[in-house]
């Protein structure tokens, strides 16, 4: 076994391949010198000379082969069986909001089952005046929209409640999509059957055999729900519940069900699994909150982090990271070089937008000492990204889901990173 | 008869009918029929709302669980692996790791026979019959010493279960105990004295490697601590039987040298001891009266125990429903004995 299988830092793996690409790296003032002439450059290359791949190599592309490590990843210790699992989006390796559909995380509890359109219905049932069973080919017929919204598991980061455990942000905060969605309004469709004044919910099931039912209250139901069809301008992915999902914009992932095939309006919630036994948060005295649907605002840096070592020398650099709240817009992002102490204003890439991811960088020089880097999100309703101290305050250790704290990376003088906590 | 026409045809169907088009509606889609909703409709509320007819009990249960839903929930519903505990966890959810089951933290019944009915077995799903599902959910609440074995669960006799946790849940009450205090201008200088790292990923090493190596060595370290002892010539074939049929027990009892008290008292050494010695468990009063009634665990009187715990000893805390098999019972032991 080599020292590097060894130590088994994903970032001390990156920082080495990426310390030798990037060479000696020095700093001065102003541009480096090169003592050499540059042979990719003074030297005609072979894909300056031949010819490439005709159009039509690739009829529906992939990544290319370079980035073949920007995958989905499992943590195989935390389930019994990847059917019944959650994998992670490498956020550690993305720019930008949008998350590509090949590599947003899944989660599925009796795993993604192949639908075809012409196979699909869904139901709307119970107090309404029409039950009504609507095809794929239906549901395109109605007006539709487009809404960018974040997906995030309710148990991201819930690995880290009892302390700094995963080492890397694809790990800590990887249970996280953001996507262009085309869909009708759910309020469409339940004024299409005439939702009843009775009913105050609706419960939502999935046509796969988890049949992962949820109950929504009526008021989310006709706010900006969403039954969608496309993502990113194209068909939903299979692991995403293609054909047809619900789209619950800021509130936790395990109510988008997917493959949604039935709609019921009814009178009070019917407390299934899901929303029982499962997302509800065990306090330090015993008790559980249940129905915290609202994912909180929350950041984290995604570069550098341990999985993204900083590969170039001291001098200019660019920190950048993700933020959302489900309550609303981001509004401001700060990050700190020492563990919170100070704390520095990030440029947003773009106005916060609702319920949506923002990206915010800070164009920054380093030193070449050690950073302790956090991030820290504020949304339009002024909610400010509590640290982790402030949570356990509240919640205790044994909260498992909903942890929305500040994450904390250290990052060393040679570039590399760890996920740690801090006094 | 309108599932006999293509979707096209039953929307142009629909489009003629009364409620179409009126009050901004699009006239899409096709009603409903009752055969339909019924085959869907099988959501079960705490009220008792879509509770079918039928019943079964716990004994009727155990077969169907052992048949159907051991293979991963254990024979005991003590969970196999990470496979979910359904039973067991009475009165953790303010310890450490709160074991959340059917027993400690489902506040409603309906919720078991909600998913048991719908979504269980875990590949097989939708199939169990309504008596089946009774019979299980019974058997549930057996392993959870929630109801005798000879209460019948039915429609009727729902609501005489008393779930432990009922009272155990708030409704999201972060407006008044987080929004209010994390909001408003935050600080940006000087905000810390002092900044120590306090704990740190790598310690622990459970990231999963990029290359897909990964040496497991906490498993490692822990199969060394549990390694037999040669202080007798044990059947290492049974030890290794009994070490895989002791998970059925690691849920409540911890064996070897850092072994500490849980639900049930650390084994380690139990082998000839006396009963109810263990410092610092808290033995029912059946244990205690037969260790002072001079109780030695023999290995013939651990088989007797292990057998059919709550007929050996009636009012014992253990809540296991016992080990049939001797075979098995002789392969705890042998590990028992492999332990120090």
């Amino acid at each position: 076994m080599s020292d590097i299988d060894k130590d088994r830092s994903p970032s001390r793996r990156a920082f080495l391949q990426g310390a030798a690409a990037a060479g000696a790296g020095a700093f001065a003032a102003g541009n480096a010198q090169a003592a050499t002439p540059d042979p990719l450059i003074t030297e005609v290359q072979p894909w300056a000379q031949e010819l490439g791949d005709g159009v039509d190599a690739t009829p529906y592309g992939l990544p290319t082969a370079h980035e073949g490590d920007v995958i989905r990843r499992n943590v195989e210790w935390l389930t019994a069986d990847t059917i019944s699992s959650i994998n992670f989006t490498p956020i550690h390796a993305l720019d930008g909001t949008i998350t590509p559909q090949g590599c947003a995380f899944e989660r599925h509890h009796s795993g993604a089952i192949d639908l075809k359109k012409e196979d699909y219905r869904l139901m709307i049932n119970g107090l309404v005046d029409t039950p009504l069973v609507f095809s794929y080919s239906d549901l395109e017929r109605f007006p539709r929209e487009n809404h960018v919204y974040f997906c995030e598991c309710a148990a991201n980061t819930g690995m880290e409640w009892a302390g700094a455990q995963l080492n890397g942000a694809q790990f800590t905060h990887g249970m996280i999509h953001n996507m262009e969605y085309t869909g009708v309004p759910l309020r469409t469709l339940l004024e299409e059957a005439g939702y009843q004044t009775a009913g105050k919910w609706v419960f939502v099931e999935g046509a796969d055999a988890s049949s992962n039912g949820r109950s929504i209250p009526m008021e989310k139901a006709l706010d900006d729900v969403l039954i969608a069809f496309k993502a990113n301008g194209e068909a939903l992915r299979k692991e995403h519940g293609y054909p047809v999902r619900l789209v619950v914009p800021g509130w936790e992932g395990n109510m988008w069900v997917k493959w949604i095939r039935r709609i019921e309006v009814i009178e009070n919630a019917v407390e299934s699994r899901e929303e029982t036994s499962k997302y509800t948060d065990t306090l330090a005295d015993g008790t559980s909150r249940k129905w915290t649907w609202a994912m909180d605002a929350k950041s984290v840096v995604t570069s550098p982090s341990p999985q993204a070592p900083i590969t170039h020398g001291k001098g200019p650099m660019v920190i950048s990271g993700l933020a959302w709240s489900g309550n609303g817009a981001i509004t401001r992002v700060d990050v700190s070089k020492d563990g919170g102490k100070n704390w520095e204003t990030a440029r947003l890439a773009k106005p916060g937008e609702n319920k949506a991811l923002t990206r915010f960088y800070l164009d920054t020089s380093w030193d070449g000492e050690e950073m302790i880097l956090q991030s820290r999100a504020m949304d339009e309703t002024g909610y400010v990204q509590p640290t982790k101290t402030q949570l356990r305050e509240v919640r205790g250790l044994n909260s498992v889901y909903h942890n929305n704290c500040i994450q904390t990376w250290l990052v060393r003088s040679n570039g590399q990173a760890e996920n740690v906590e801090v006094s | 008869m309108l599932k006999y026409l293509n979707f096209i045809g039953a929307t142009a169907l629909i489009l003629a009918a009364p409620s179409a088009y009126a009050g901004g509606k699009h006239g899409l889609g096709r009603s409903a029929l009752p055969e339909e909703i019924a085959a869907w409709d099988g959501d079960v509320s705490p009220n008792g709302k879509g509770l079918p007819a039928g019943s079964g009990d716990a004994l009727v249960g155990e077969e169907i669980f052992a048949d159907k839903c051991a293979s991963c929930h254990g024979d005991f519903a003590e969970g196999i692996d990470n496979w979910p505990k359904l039973a067991g966890g009475i009165d953790t959810l303010d310890h450490d790791d709160p074991l959340k089951t059917v027993g400690s933290y489902w506040p409603y019944l309906s919720t078991t026979f909600d998913y048991v009915k719908r979504s269980m077995p875990f590949g097989n799903a939708g199939t169990l019959t309504d008596d089946e599902t009774y019979a299980l959910v019974a058997y549930i609440l057996y392993s959870n010493d929630m109801i005798e074995d000879d209460f019948v669960l039915s429609k009727e006799t729902f609501s005489d279960v008393a779930m432990r946790n009922a009272d155990g849940f708030i409704i999201d009450d972060r407006a008044e105990t987080e929004y209010a205090k994390w909001t408003g201008e935050p600080c940006m200088q000087n905000c810390k004295d002092d900044v120590k790292v306090t704990m740190r990923a790598m310690v622990l090493d459970v990231t999963p490697s990029e290359t897909g190596i990964d040496t497991p060595a906490a498993a490692e370290e822990t199969s060394q601590e549990e390694a037999p002892a040669a202080v007798e010539v044990l059947d290492a074939e049974l030890v290794e039987k009994g070490k895989k049929i002791f998970k059925k027990c690691k849920s409540c009892h911890q064996i070897g040298a850092k072994a500490k008290n849980k639900t049930g008292p650390i084994l380690t050494g139990i082998i000839g001891s006396p009963a109810g010695v263990v410092d610092g468990f808290k033995y029912s009063k059946s244990m205690k009266a037969a260790a002072e009634g001079g109780l030695v665990w023999t290995e013939e009187q651990i088989a007797a125990f292990l057998a059919k715990p709550k007929a050996y000893l009636k009012g014992t805390k253990m809540s296991f429903a016992g080990l049939k098999k001797e075979q098995d019972q002789l392969a705890i032991i042998e590990y028992l004995k492999s332990v120090e």
